[in-house]
């Protein structure tokens, strides 16, 4: 895969995300596996049966490191504490690069423990590049933001969504996760064209792709990564990779989890539209 | 509007609790009425107004903050039944927010809330409130630091007015009812059952929980963890209290004669039996430095 700087200019290829139900299966017939996705917060504990299921899976796998909580978005300051557990826990898996939402969670220390849509202002796109950078600066090492599945937009929206995701990661210098599923999911839910948004993406900032299933309601599309992909999205997917050339791609599926087999075969769809060398195997 | 007072108003309307049926309530924190408050931040489209729109965060978050707290409490939902479980969670979590970025955290409040607010408590609020601080130090058990254990090298200078600190995964509970059988009881049952047979689950658990609310048993326990699993360790009462007494910094001499003085045992039964919880203690590697203190 080709690397940048976002990556940590690594040549990682399909990845599967680590989830508990798969733990016996991965240690009894250690898969092939080019890289398991880990959720940070998991795994910032500091002891007992989280640390020793990770650090039996480093043995032998590499693992890149997806947050769930650290709140780029919300107007408070970045939670130190947060960030040391974080930092303590790069240093234990040496992920490569690091990811989390472009999103806000919580607000006055009270925590949502969802990833809330930005409102697309000026003002939120300078709170959030400033906390990027000062999660950069103290992590020392690349931050990828993702796209997030909204069910809302604000009446303050100064600009789209993928102006924001422009304006944040330029201010920012930072790279994008790009969350092609939930590109889809919300195109449906606010009524844009997902293509015109993987268009105007940077493709040099693109660090990782994320794909996934969802839930389709009478009015809207939930985001609930229970599914496998479906055709629309796996087009989009094919389209952003002749766009952003063969990237870092990672399956994503958090409920009802079928078997690992399933979820290694959906993973390996994506082969279908990747350049040749650009398989599973490290 | 700036970003501060858009996540504060929205976060206010979402968290607020749910009415009858899992809607948005009809006023929002600030009460003003719910519909001006949301249409102002959120935007309407073609199918949804903006109250739907919010009402999707609203129930993602009730939803995901009550099933967390009931996969940590399945004891006391058990004892309480899962309807009054439900309320009791929903009043808990409006009063006591998450402050902190992991879900593992949602409970640490929990134990001191029940004690003021025993309406919720159920039939038996004793054992109810036995069965949360067991389950609470369970989560500190799993997942709850370790510092290094105290070898052989530290104990150069045993003396009287040495001191010990208890591994910060360790528990130590005296409790009125014996939950620790009850909640290995309710994990079993729950183990054993499909998820097409809730109803029966729920009447085995009842089952149980009656069994053990008639049988009051003064029980003292430490809960901690032996190779990444958590198991709980009944003691006596002598051997509780000397452990107690160690955890809470008081000196080694001072312990062992509060023993003695409390105990009717013959001396040299006494003397066997504090030879033996040490051997176990120290096995177990339960004394430790305290954090940060180097060797």
């Amino acid at each position: 895969m080709p690397a940048n700087r976002f990556n940590g200019r690594s040549d990682y290829g399909i990845g599967i995300g680590l989830r508990i139900p798969h733990y016996q299966h991965i240690f009894a017939h250690q898969p092939v596996v080019g890289w398991f996705e880990i959720i940070s917060e998991n795994f910032m504990v500091d002891a007992g049966r989280p640390l020793a299921v990770l650090d039996r899976i480093l043995e032998r796998y590499r693992v890149v490191q997806h947050g769930v909580s650290m709140y780029l978005g919300s107007a408070e300051p970045l939670n130190r504490e947060h960030l040391r557990r974080l930092k303590k826990l790069v240093q234990r898996t040496r992920t490569p690069w690091l990811t989390d939402h472009l999103c806000w969670g919580s607000v006055d220390g009270r925590y949502t423990h969802d990833l809330l849509p930005m409102p697309y202002t000026f003002e939120a796109a300078e709170v959030t590049a400033r906390k990027i950078r000062e999660a950069q600066e103290f992590l020392e090492i690349p931050i990828a933001v993702e796209n997030v599945s909204s069910y809302a937009e604000f009446h303050m929206s100064e600009m789209t969504e993928w102006e924001f995701l422009n304006e944040v990661v330029e201010r920012a210098d930072c790279g994008i996760l790009l969350d092609v599923n939930n590109i889809y999911v919300s195109s449906q839910n606010h009524d844009f064209d997902p293509y015109a948004y993987v268009n105007s993406v940077p493709a040099e900032r693109v660090a990782q792709i994320h794909i996934a299933g969802h839930s389709k309601f009478e009015k809207y599309i939930l985001d609930t990564h229970d599914h496998p992909v479906i055709d629309p999205v796996w087009k989009l997917y094919e389209h952003t990779i002749g766009r952003v050339g063969a990237t870092p791609t990672l399956l994503e599926w958090d409920d009802r989890i079928p078997s690992f087999s399933e979820v290694y075969a959906e993973a390996m769809k994506a082969t279908r539209y990747l350049p040749a060398p650009a398989a599973l195997a490290p | 509007m700036t970003l501060l007072e858009l996540q504060r108003r929205m976060a206010g309307a979402m968290m607020a609790p749910l009415s009858a049926g899992d809607h948005l309530a009809a006023k929002a924190p600030n009460g003003r009425a719910m519909r001006a408050e949301v249409g102002e931040i959120i935007k309407p489209n073609d199918r949804l107004s903006p109250v739907e729109r919010l009402e999707i965060y609203a129930k993602s978050y009730w939803y995901r903050i009550l099933d967390a707290l009931a996969d940590d409490f399945p004891g006391l939902r058990a004892i309480v039944g899962s309807r009054a479980f439900t309320k009791l969670a929903r009043a808990y979590l409006t009063e006591m927010p998450s402050q902190s970025f992991t879900l593992r955290d949602l409970g640490s409040r929990l134990a001191g809330w029940l004690e003021e607010h025993p309406e919720y408590a159920g039939r038996n609020p004793v054992l109810a409130r036995d069965m949360v601080r067991l389950e609470w130090a369970h989560v500190e058990a799993f997942d709850g630091p370790a510092e290094k254990v105290l070898g052989p090298e530290d104990l150069v200078e045993l003396n009287s007015r040495m001191t010990f600190h208890l591994q910060p995964y360790v528990t130590l509970l005296e409790l009125q009812y014996p939950v620790d059988d009850l909640h290995v009881r309710v994990s079993e049952l729950a183990e054993g059952h499909s998820e097409a047979s809730n109803a029966r689950l729920r009447h085995k658990e009842r089952r149980a929980v009656r069994r053990f609310s008639l049988q009051p048993e003064r029980i003292y326990l430490a809960v901690h963890r032996i190779d990444e699993a958590v198991y709980y360790r009944r003691m006596e009462a002598g051997e509780f209290r000397l452990l107690d007494g160690l955890g809470s910094g008081k000196p080694m001499g001072d312990a062992i004669d509060s023993v003695f003085e409390d105990s009717t045992l013959p001396l040299e039964e006494l003397r066997g039996n504090i030879e033996g919880w040490f051997s176990a203690w120290s096995e177990l590697g339960w004394f430790c430095r305290a954090r940060g203190e180097s060797s």
